[in-house]
């Protein structure tokens, strides 16, 4: 579990970044913090693996405070794959870079096999492990770092923006990525400003930062269907789906989309003339 | 005249031994605005770079057919001269940067080419205006947000007054309000002056509501050409890594139900429309 207790934090003397934060994230759960740029997304995220330390409050991982508990231990519990991470790259092989992250936390070289080969096939990675890392694209970048971050088998997995600058493909594989990894019982922390991304994922619990308040917690059919206006106060545009459901409840027809496939349905029975069930 | 005409062009880079760009031939007309879209390393940003003459006089390889940019062949025109043809914006605006301060990075490539201080002004003054940066002209650049550096990149671009803008990839680093003005700007150049644009990106459903025109990219050659309702309809069903946007998805799966719409709606008003 990790909780954040009346959390603010702020740089030196400047502004507050993070006010009054009080989340608690039960294992199992993907949780999707929304923001605009600034909003402090990804310093909230920083303080999951004790990067950063509250100014005002206390983080918990599990049993540990995440201000007397050494980053190496939170390491340990808590991935945290920065937006672009592919810039952090520096061995000359797939295999090594992934070999790399073990031999820092002092696994034996046959755990490190074991792993290796397990993350690089989960991640479609095997067949480039003799490959530069330089050589892969965008896509296969950012798979190889969500990769590494999985080798020593954190609980907590934390990803920032990762469908920025990433295509049809890649964003289709890392929804299946995330969802194989809730199914292997990781606890999945995302933040983004993908809303469309997030509306496939209808599972996520949805909390929406704005100037480092949370202005909503939530489940994403809820937010979708009944609040988008929070989205746009937020500085987000709502997804093109839950801008449909506001311009045909201004027309008289109530419509409740509860996940993607629901939407088609329905939309399937008002083109049809049918009643719109809610 | 065509701004841009590229007929058969082949390009492999230095070291390889893959062709990135496969006999390649397209045309942009003045004032069009069309979005390039393709999976990651189909080839979009190499033909940007052939466009801006980067490619072949900076990055070097096996290169043949001809570009021509407003009628200069961009294989052997200086880049700075073709810079007043096309400006291009790179995808990380810290790449783009290079002075100090924002007016004087904006100054740059006119101190460069030679213009009197008048028109230096006069020209520094006018985009600013346009961009709505007026207030930021004296600021220092590593006190910017990213989104007003990606603003300033763009005024150091705009202010050689090109005929053509391209953008390459830029939605990656903008927040959804950046993004929203940048869709205004760009209705804005290509209304009031008639600046053709170029949207390399594979974010189609961002863009698709501007464009007169779509252009896919798939493996080194161009696989789709045309306006958005012929592209959306001839990509029904194929997978080839775009991002559709979410409303043309749902046309494409009420379609394999054997819905059949005359008109693809492109955004939640249209679709609202077809319903009602």
């Amino acid at each position: 579990m990790i909780i954040f207790d009346n959390v603010w934090f702020k740089y030196g003397d400047g502004d507050y970044i993070l006010k009054n934060i009080n989340i608690t994230i039960k294992e199992g759960e993907i949780t999707c913090i929304l923001g605009d740029n600034g909003a402090g997304k990804t310093t909230l995220l920083k303080h999951i693996n004790g990067l950063l330390k509250p100014t005002e409050g206390e983080v918990y991982v599990d049993e540990l405070n995440t201000k007397e508990a050494s980053i190496s231990n939170l390491a340990k519990k808590v991935a945290l794959v920065f937006q672009y991470p592919e810039r952090m790259f520096f061995t000359e092989s797939v295999w090594k870079e992934v070999e790399f992250a073990l031999a820092n936390f002092g696994f034996e070289e046959d755990i490190r096999v074991h792993q290796i080969r397990k993350v690089l096939n989960m991640f479609w990675l095997w067949e480039y492990k003799d490959r530069s890392p330089f050589t892969l694209s965008g896509g296969e970048q950012r798979r190889l770092a969500i990769a590494i971050a999985l080798a020593w088998d954190p609980k907590y997995v934390v990803l920032d923006e990762p469908t920025a600058g990433q295509d049809g493909f890649q964003r289709e594989i890392l929804i299946d990525i995330i969802r194989n990894m809730v199914y292997r019982e990781k606890t999945i922390i995302l933040a983004t400003h993908d809303i469309e991304f997030v509306f496939e994922l209808p599972e996520c619990r949805i909390i929406v930062l704005n100037k480092g308040e949370i202005i909503y917690d939530g489940s994403s059919v809820e937010l979708f269907n009944n609040y988008p206006e929070l989205l746009i106060e937020a500085g987000l545009e709502p997804p093109s789906l839950s801008k449909l459901i506001q311009t045909l409840r201004k027309e008289g027809k109530y419509v409740v989309f509860k996940n993607y496939d629901d939407a088609i349905d329905k939309i399937h029975n008002l083109i049809r003339g049918g009643e719109c069930n809610k | 005249m065509h701004l841009i005409e590229v007929k058969n062009l082949s390009f492999k880079y230095q070291g390889t031994n893959k062709f990135v760009l496969k006999n390649i031939s397209l045309s942009v007309r003045n004032g069009e605005i069309v979005i390039l879209a393709g999976p990651s390393g189909c080839g979009k940003t190499t033909l940007a770079r052939t466009l801006t003459g980067l490619i072949p006089q900076f990055y070097k390889g096996e290169y043949s057919g001809n570009v021509l940019v407003c009628g200069y062949d961009a294989a052997k025109t200086p880049i700075s001269d073709l810079a007043s043809c096309i400006g291009y914006l790179f995808q990380n605006p810290d790449n783009q940067i290079i002075m100090d301060t924002v007016e004087r990075d904006i100054a740059f490539s006119l101190e460069y080419r030679g213009f009197t201080r008048e028109e230096m002004r006069n020209r520094i003054t006018k985009i600013l205006k346009t961009l709505g940066i007026e207030h930021l002209a004296n600021r220092k650049i590593d006190t910017l947000s990213g989104g007003e550096k990606q603003l300033v990149a763009l005024a150091g671009v705009l202010v050689m007054e090109p005929k053509m803008l391209l953008l390459d990839e830029v939605s990656a680093y903008l927040s959804p309000r950046s993004l929203k003005r940048l869709i205004s700007i760009i209705k804005l150049l290509n209304k009031e002056y008639g600046t053709s644009i170029m949207l390399i990106d594979h974010r189609l459903d961002l863009f698709v509501k501007v464009a007169d025109r779509v252009i896919i990219m798939y493996d080194g050659v161009i696989y789709q050409d045309g306006d958005p309702q012929t592209i959306f309809k001839n990509l029904i069903n194929k997978k080839l890594g775009i991002n559709i946007p979410t409303i043309v998805k749902i046309y494409e799966r009420l379609y394999l139900r054997g819905i059949r719409i005359d008109k693809i709606p492109l955004d939640h008003i249209e679709l609202a429309d077809i319903i009602n």
